[in-house]
């Protein structure tokens, strides 16, 4: 059988299943659209909450980023698992004590205050739209490269899959196929990962491969081989911190806080029956997470080490120390063929050299070699994990299992972006300030017509994205980092801050880091109408655009409580409103409207 | 105040102790040991692992979910003892 039907077949098979899922999953009422009628166990929740969480991008380019940045990488690793910390301590349990269906319902309420609301909505529906086009972009990708499908239909067929599960389950849908999601993609994820380890070191285990002893018998630890082979070839050392301290914290608590801030994480925790359940939830969401996120680095760096070993097959230097250009491997070719993978021929001796032509020192020795610059023109990061199973040699089955996990990852994350988008319109603005007696009949319809309108705009942005589109991470943690968390966590844990100080801080946190962030990347991402170079010489103290969330947040803290403590304190019934959430009992009462 | 208020106000004061006693554990393997110490870290090496990179890779994720469960697992201890437990 070819790859191709292989690939069908299995993509396909799952489909099937997700469809499947769809109609046995129906959502009858408003309480089963927005939170599965919060009869999730904690464990099933867990696995959802993963599958809701990484993305494409988790999936496909985390790897990829690591092999290239080494350390530096470790940002990503601890900042997208460190969040679930803070929001098992510091959120979760409250929001599902105070027992509503939406995050900007809470500060709504909280702060006694229908514009916090809508601020609380701008940012939400601002951050999940930006985060969403990433996902179908990832489908429509996956879809062309595994399918030869054009992307345009990649994006169409991601969508009426979504749009199937995600319209007629709402959130009751959208977890029992993310339960299913989390299954393919972890499977997918770890199985070449278990093969590269074990062929490189003889150890199935990805997390003590990356820790292990070559196994060609030389008694050289990988990490250590893998220091010296990118090294030698002028490139920086793979484990040691390259960056500032100062940003690399910045950044990683910016990742943190901008997880924990994020609704469509947050809102996957109004899904469990009890408070102790939410707890518990983020504990087991974390698990679930941390499988593929301490799988990672060792995939990054084998794949890394696979690579440079595969062209530079002997001694750096000697003129039959370079792979042959004719007698590459056969996933070199299919790589090249996709353009992700470019070679030039700059000296002519019809052999590979791939080195760090940027670093001086090495760049002189290179050419007493005869070499004339780097040769590897391209090196894509995302084929770190897509090329795996090849460069493994592994059978087909296993690549068709990639690109359905790659699929997967991408579907389940724009379900639960989707979701948000679609419950912060029908019920925070259609229930909450246009038609506030809307009968629950008309809610789900709002709400059915909101998630149907939001995938077309998705699909649309998907298709045709807007120029910012790569830079949009940076925008959606800023913006919940800067923005959402903070107003919630002062919400529980600050009886003090009233209304007038939430919406000034909200607003001092969202415009703080919309302003570093577009000074630096143009205003809206405008090419050229950046004010200042996005160097790190020109950062105010070497604070990278994607690290200022955290800044944006203290600024947040800080005006919201200098507001708060010039204006009138809050009513009465808030006081008691924070000292009910605080405490687990009499969860039940609190859940109906 | 009446009994009930004091009861809970001292239930949260052993809340905050608690998540602060775990958000130092969460700062020091994170940011201490993975990020601020890590070059004088990578000089120990435990099995193939320079120490102050596996923090940053590894040993920081493991620490965050034995965290969590740590946490709610004292919690539900809490919420008995003060007698705020659901049902």
């Amino acid at each position: 059988m070819t790859l191709q039907t292989m690939t069908f077949i299995v993509v396909g098979a799952t489909f099937a299943l997700y469809i499947g899922i769809a109609i046995w999953s129906r959502a009858a009422t408003t309480g089963e659209f927005y939170v599965a009628g919060k009869g999730i166990h904690p464990v099933a929740n867990g696995m959802a909450t993963a599958a809701d969480w990484m993305s494409a991008a988790s999936f496909i380019s985390m790897a990829g980023l690591i092999a290239f940045l080494g350390y530096d990488a470790s940002v990503y690793l601890m900042g997208w698992t460190g969040g679930y910390v803070l929001l098992a301590l510091l959120l979760a349990p409250y929001l599902r004590k105070f027992g509503k269906f939406t995050v900007p319902e809470f500060i709504g309420e909280r702060f006694y205050s229908k514009s916090a609301r809508l601020v609380a909505v701008i940012c939400l529906i601002v951050a999940s739209v930006t985060y969403v086009i990433g996902q179908m972009k990832g489908v429509g990708v996956a879809f062309g490269r595994f399918l030869e499908v054009p992307f345009e239909v990649g994006v169409l067929v991601g969508m009426a899959i979504v749009f199937f599960y995600a319209v007629l389950g709402g959130m009751k849908g959208i977890t029992y196929t993310q339960i299913a999601q989390y299954c393919v993609l972890i499977f997918a994820y770890t199985i070449p990962a278990i093969f590269i380890a074990l062929n490189l070191t003889g150890n199935p285990i990805p997390q003590l491969g990356l820790g292990s002893e070559m196994a060609d018998g030389s008694g050289v630890h990988l990490l250590d081989r893998l220091d010296q082979v990118i090294m030698d070839l002028g490139f920086p050392a793979y484990t040691a911190q390259k960056g500032s301290t100062l940003n690399i914290s910045l950044l990683t608590l910016s990742l943190m806080i901008g997880t924990a801030g994020l609704p469509h994480v947050i809102v996957r925790f109004f899904t469990v029956p009890k408070v102790s359940d939410a707890r518990s939830s983020a504990g087991w969401a974390l698990v679930f997470i941390a499988i593929l996120y301490t799988t990672a680095p060792a995939v990054g760096a084998m794949a890394r080490l696979n690579l440079m070993q595969t062209i530079q097959t002997g001694e750096i230097g000697s003129p039959a120390g370079n792979l042959v250009y004719a007698d590459r491997p056969e996933w070199f070719k299919n790589w090249e063929t996709t353009g992700l993978l470019q070679f030039e021929d700059k000296n002519g001796d019809g052999r590979i050299q791939y080195y760090n032509d940027g670093n001086a020192d090495f760049a002189a020795k290179a050419e007493s070699y005869g070499w004339k610059g780097n040769e590897m023109t391209k090196v894509d990061r995302d084929i770190m994990v897509l090329a795996n199973p090849e460069i493994a040699n592994l059978p087909n089955w296993v690549i068709a299992l990639v690109a359905a996990g790659g699929l997967a990852a991408a579907l389940s994350t724009a379900a639960g972006l989707l979701l948000a988008i679609a419950s912060a319109i029908s019920h925070d603005v259609v229930k909450g300030m246009v038609a506030p007696n809307i009968s629950e009949k008309g809610e789900l319809l709002a709400s059915r017509i909101a998630m149907a309108g939001a995938i077309l705009v998705a699909g649309y942005l998907g298709m045709n994205p807007p120029g910012f589109a790569a830079q949009v991470v940076a925008l959606a943690f800023g913006l919940a980092a800067g923005s959402i968390f903070p107003a919630l966590m002062m919400g529980i844990f600050n009886k003090n801050i009233n209304r007038e100080g939430a919406i000034a801080g909200m607003l001092a946190g969202l415009l703080s880091t919309l302003v570093y962030i577009f000074w630096f990347k143009g205003w809206f991402f405008v090419p050229g109408t950046e004010m200042a170079a996005n160097t790190p010489d020109n950062w105010f103290m070497g604070i990278s655009p994607e690290s200022f969330g955290a800044v944006g947040a203290l600024l947040n803290f800080v005006t919201a409580t200098l507001v708060s403590k010039v204006t009138a304190a809050p009513p009465e019934h808030i006081q008691h409103l924070v000292e009910d959430i605080r405490v687990p009992k009499g969860a039940a009462a609190a859940v109906d409207h | 105040m009446t009994e009930q208020q004091l009861s809970r106000q001292a239930y949260w004061k052993r809340n905050l102790r608690l998540m602060a006693g775990c958000l130092a554990v969460w700062f020091v393997v994170s940011y201490l040991f993975g990020i601020i110490l890590v070059d004088q870290l990578n000089a120990i090496s435990i099995g193939g692992y320079n120490l102050g990179f596996w923090f940053a890779q590894q040993g920081s994720m493991y620490t965050f979910v034995v965290l969590i469960f740590f946490y709610a697992w004292r919690m539900n201890k809490l919420d008995r003892e003060f007698d705020v437990h659901e049902d």
